[in-house]
């Protein structure tokens, strides 16, 4: 028999983001916390961008998901204000699941972010690095647009994000 | 909550508020779609700091939406808004170089406030900052090409940068109760940034090709942190407030 919190972690892996619909919030790095005894369990979470417009709607994805998975016990979502996300706490997987989906995962930051970072960065398709920074905004806030001259067509990139520890 | 302390995070988040609206309005009219797409991802981070500042002011009274008050319902004349906010936007010259000054003051803001004694503004700065950090390779990014582009390219950022500073230097006007904060610790005080701040923008523009006049003889435009807020607030404050305006009690 799976343990509770095998159970809870199956069902956290099946909420994704609705941006970026290939990854979960376990693979983002967006739980913080799982609190739990027979009767509730209480999820921590915290947000990606501070203006990310999807933070409340993923709240409420998790809420459901744990109410659909266990509706016998009482269960909350809170939002962990004491740690911040950044690009680091994307798990392995996670950044195997953006490249597939053709979005070069974030290198890990171990300083400070750079302009290096945006620049002749690997082609999620050829590998190659003949490649420019078309945009360093995207169609989501954690994204930037590039150009493969290999592939002579554009890709994303998840920006690299670095929180000062 | 203290006075200095109130209006130290009142009016950076209504620098943020301000200038994250007036970056939304490049939406569909940028001089290339990235640029468009730039700005308005901008101004979503800088609302969305303005929001989490506004949230770290103790509502009076245990009053709803406290924040939501302040950004949407608060009188006009209790902002704390640099003028540089508030300009229009004028041209793209101008605005690059408004991101520009504007963007490493407030970077470099909240690099100092990361030691801030006032613990939810040490822990907010560290996030913004990792934000803000695009939007000043952006700015740069562009000032370094368009100070190397043409020689119409040129002109014209020298003549928005000689323009904007009086307005950019409006930024570290003191106000009511600053002395507090740097005695608490919770910031080093505007001059203190002022000082970083040019020596960051004198680097860059000197990199870039242009040309800093000197700043000693370049009057501030003050006011705007001391109840005398730029002529264009009331305008861009009543035209955002234009839905609200018609039934400020509906329920959303």
């Amino acid at each position: 028999m799976k343990s509770r919190e095998n159970e809870i972690n199956e069902t956290l892996k099946n909420v994704f983001d609705p941006e970026i619909p290939m990854l979960s919030v376990i693979d983002l790095g967006m739980i913080t916390a799982v609190k739990w005894d027979d009767k509730t369990i209480t999820v921590s979470m915290i947000p990606t961008y501070a203006a990310c417009p999807a933070s409340g709607y993923i709240k409420k994805l998790i809420l459901d998901a744990l109410n659909a998975s266990f509706p016998a016990s009482t269960n909350d979502v809170l939002i962990d204000t004491t740690i911040h996300w950044d690009t680091n706490r994307i798990s392995e997987f996670g950044k195997q699941r953006l490249k597939e989906a053709r979005i070069t995962p974030p290198p890990f930051v171990t300083a400070e972010v750079t302009r290096e970072m945006l620049l002749g960065i690997a082609c999620p398709v050829c590998n190659g690095t003949q490649t420019f920074l078309q945009m360093p905004f995207g169609y989501t806030l954690c994204r930037a647009i590039h150009f493969c001259k290999t592939c002579n067509q554009s890709f994303e990139q998840f920006k690299p994000l670095k929180i000062d520890s | 909550m203290n006075l200095g302390l109130t209006n130290f995070i009142l009016k950076t988040a209504d620098d943020s508020f301000i200038v994250g609206h007036r970056n939304s309005e490049w939406t569909g009219f940028g001089p290339f779609m990235e640029e468009d797409i730039a700005f308005a991802s901008m101004a979503q981070d800088k609302i969305g700091h303005a929001w989490e500042l506004y949230k770290l002011i103790p509502a009076p009274n245990d009053q709803q939406n406290y924040a939501e008050w302040l950004a949407f319902q608060r009188p006009v004349s209790d902002f704390k808004v640099a003028h540089l906010a508030a300009l229009p936007n004028e041209g793209y010259d101008f605005s690059l170089i408004r991101h520009f000054l504007f963007d490493h003051a407030e970077y470099l803001r909240y690099e100092m406030l990361l030691s801030s004694s006032f613990e939810p503004l040490s822990h907010l700065a560290k996030k913004i900052k990792g934000e803000l950090k695009f939007h000043t390779m952006h700015a740069e990014t562009f000032l370094f090409q368009l100070a190397n582009g043409s020689v119409e390219s040129k002109a014209r950022m020298q003549a928005a940068l000689n323009y904007t500073l009086p307005f950019a230097l409006g930024l570290f006007e003191t106000y009511e109760g600053e002395q507090e904060i740097i005695n608490a610790g919770v910031f080093e005080g505007e001059e203190a940034l002022k000082k970083k701040w040019i020596q960051r923008i004198t680097a860059l523009i000197n990199e870039a090709g242009l040309t800093l006049p000197d700043l000693n003889t370049i009057e501030p435009v003050f006011g705007g942190r001391n109840g005398y807020p730029s002529e264009h607030l009331a305008p861009l404050l009543a035209e955002m407030r234009e839905v609200i305006a018609l039934d400020p009690n509906a329920e959303w």
